[in-house]
């Protein structure tokens, strides 16, 4: 397939850091340089990993091309996989100063089997540096790690810390207990000694829950909407379970969760704090406070009001530097940087928004 | 405004799109049973390349658990965020007052017509015996 680049003048360009970009494999063979031979007779001979009974399968049909822009599939291997169309489409077509990596598939964060997962995290974690970011500089990797062996996390943090290729912490928000459970604080510490934020990305599996409080969607529309109503609780979670009380240091990353919620959630923690504090003394000031100094959210897929004027009132509300922009390139509800806002930003906003806000959070130069 | 031969009338079969470049503007050609219309490769929602999405029909329903498939082929869907235009009309279907996709005039012209002038045929040489498709642009 011939895939034609539009060019954009270069006078409408803007620069910008894009906090979410999938790297996809050819096939699941490229893993095998970074696994140990066990694992690779393991991924051979056993299977693919993943924790539900669809093993391989999404759980709902995704919109077209299984959830990807149609337009973005190279000659070989699937969308997000090809490095020179991802430069052509992407990177030089949109101005990515800097991409942040976030992979998601077979990255070990949903596998039960913790020995597996462990050697699929690692394997992803060298993957990512050698197929991507020496390669193109412009791209930036994460740590991933399966959040419910923290012992393995931490060694795994530890061990790659010292790389300022790897910019965050990358875990799954649907643990197998909410995220602001002890068993996972471990890894905030972590994240908070080695000065990197935990990036938060919306997972489609699941760590052995359905997507919404009250079951499995039945539409992929429901289950799409579940991922904000999902990390809500995700938040929610992380306030009172006292984290960020007990880790004043630590960053968090809020990645393709919406964020227009975040004003009302925190006027509703407010209220309850202020009548029902005692039950969770540990949490000593007003929740949203804690919201405003910890946590960043980045901007796709974006909520689209009517007025798209409201939606720069909900940024105000949530501080126009906790805002981070992404475009979730190659999937399908991709956002263009020079179309999704629809409402006039100054320059300093649009600064902040596209580029200074995530150099600041990740130390970029 | 000036007209451009972009193609030979059988070039497009029905239910298919060609893509050309005139005047440095991306279009698509479609041709719905012999109907041909124009439209701009890029969604008026974000910016996608329109042009490039499925073709496909309306779903419509009068309740849950009724569904029927209407207008066949007529409607376009973006390969970004999936919405979908009115291939005849360039109407949006979710939002028809205000998001539209840009159309241009499209005819089918016999080819002794067109040599007479004064269209302007770029890159296709005009014979005759053909039909062909003109964009007015």
């Amino acid at each position: 397939m011939n895939i034609t680049v539009r060019q954009k003048a270069a006078a409408q360009r803007l620069t910008v850091v894009d906090c979410d970009i999938h790297p996809a494999f050819r096939s699941p063979k490229d893993l095998h340089p970074f696994l140990s031979e066990r694992w690779r007779e393991h991924m051979t001979t056993l299977g693919e990993h993943l924790r539900n009974g669809l093993s391989g399968q999404l759980p709902f049909p995704r919109m077209t091309a299984s959830g990807m822009r149609v337009d973005a599939f190279p000659e070989q291997g699937p969308p997000g996989s090809d490095l020179g169309l991802m430069r052509r489409q992407h990177l030089d077509a949109n101005g990515v100063e800097v991409g942040m990596l976030m992979p998601l598939s077979r990255a070990g964060m949903e596998e039960r089997n913790l020995d597996y997962a462990a050697a699929l995290a690692s394997a992803v974690n060298d993957w990512q540096l050698e197929t991507w970011v020496k390669p193109e500089p412009r791209l930036r990797a994460g740590i991933v790690v399966p959040q419910e062996d923290a012992v393995f996390a931490v060694q795994e943090i530890e061990r790659r810390a010292s790389n300022p290729a790897y910019v965050q912490i990358l875990i799954s928000p649907r643990s197998s207990d909410p995220p602001g459970h002890r068993r996972y604080w471990p890894i905030y510490e972590a994240a908070q000694r080695c000065g990197r934020p935990i990036g938060l990305h919306v997972q489609g599996y699941s760590g052995g829950h359905a997507s919404t409080a009250s079951g499995w969607p039945t539409y992929y529309m429901q289950e799409h909407y579940a991922t904000s109503s999902g990390m809500q609780n995700t938040l929610a979670s992380l306030v009172f379970e006292g984290v960020f009380e007990r880790f004043p240091e630590l960053k968090v990353v809020m990645i393709e969760g919406g964020f227009a919620w975040a004003p009302a959630l925190c006027w509703r923690m407010d209220k309850h704090w202020q009548r029902m504090r005692k039950e969770t003394p540990h949490v000593k000031r007003l929740p949203s406070e804690y919201v405003r100094e910890h946590v960043w959210f980045t901007t796709q897929p974006i909520e689209e009001p009517d007025d798209p004027g409201h939606l720069a009132d909900i940024i105000g509300w949530i501080g126009w530097d906790r805002l981070m922009f992404s475009t979730d390139y190659p999937h399908w509800d991709f956002d263009d940087p020079q179309h999704v806002f629809k409402f006039s930003m100054t320059e300093a906003q649009k600064a902040m928004l596209f580029r200074d806000n995530a150099k600041a959070l990740y130390g970029l130069q | 405004m000036s007209r451009q031969v972009v193609a030979t009338a059988r070039d497009i079969a029905p239910g298919t799109c060609k893509h050309v470049t005139v005047k440095g503007r991306d279009i698509g050609i479609f041709n719905l049973d012999g109907d041909y219309f124009a439209l701009a490769d890029r969604c008026p929602h974000a910016g996608g390349p329109l042009c490039k999405g499925n073709i496909v029909a309306l779903v419509q329903s009068d309740g849950p658990g009724h569904y029927r498939l209407a207008r066949h082929q007529e409607f376009l869907r973006c390969p970004w965020h999936g919405w979908e235009f009115d291939i005849r009309t360039g109407q949006s279907w979710c939002d028809p007052t205000s998001v539209r996709a840009r159309q241009f005039q499209v005819t089918v012209e016999p080819g002794e017509q067109l040599v007479k002038g004064p269209y302007v045929a770029e890159t296709f040489p005009v014979s005759l015996e053909e039909d062909y498709v003109v964009v007015e642009i």
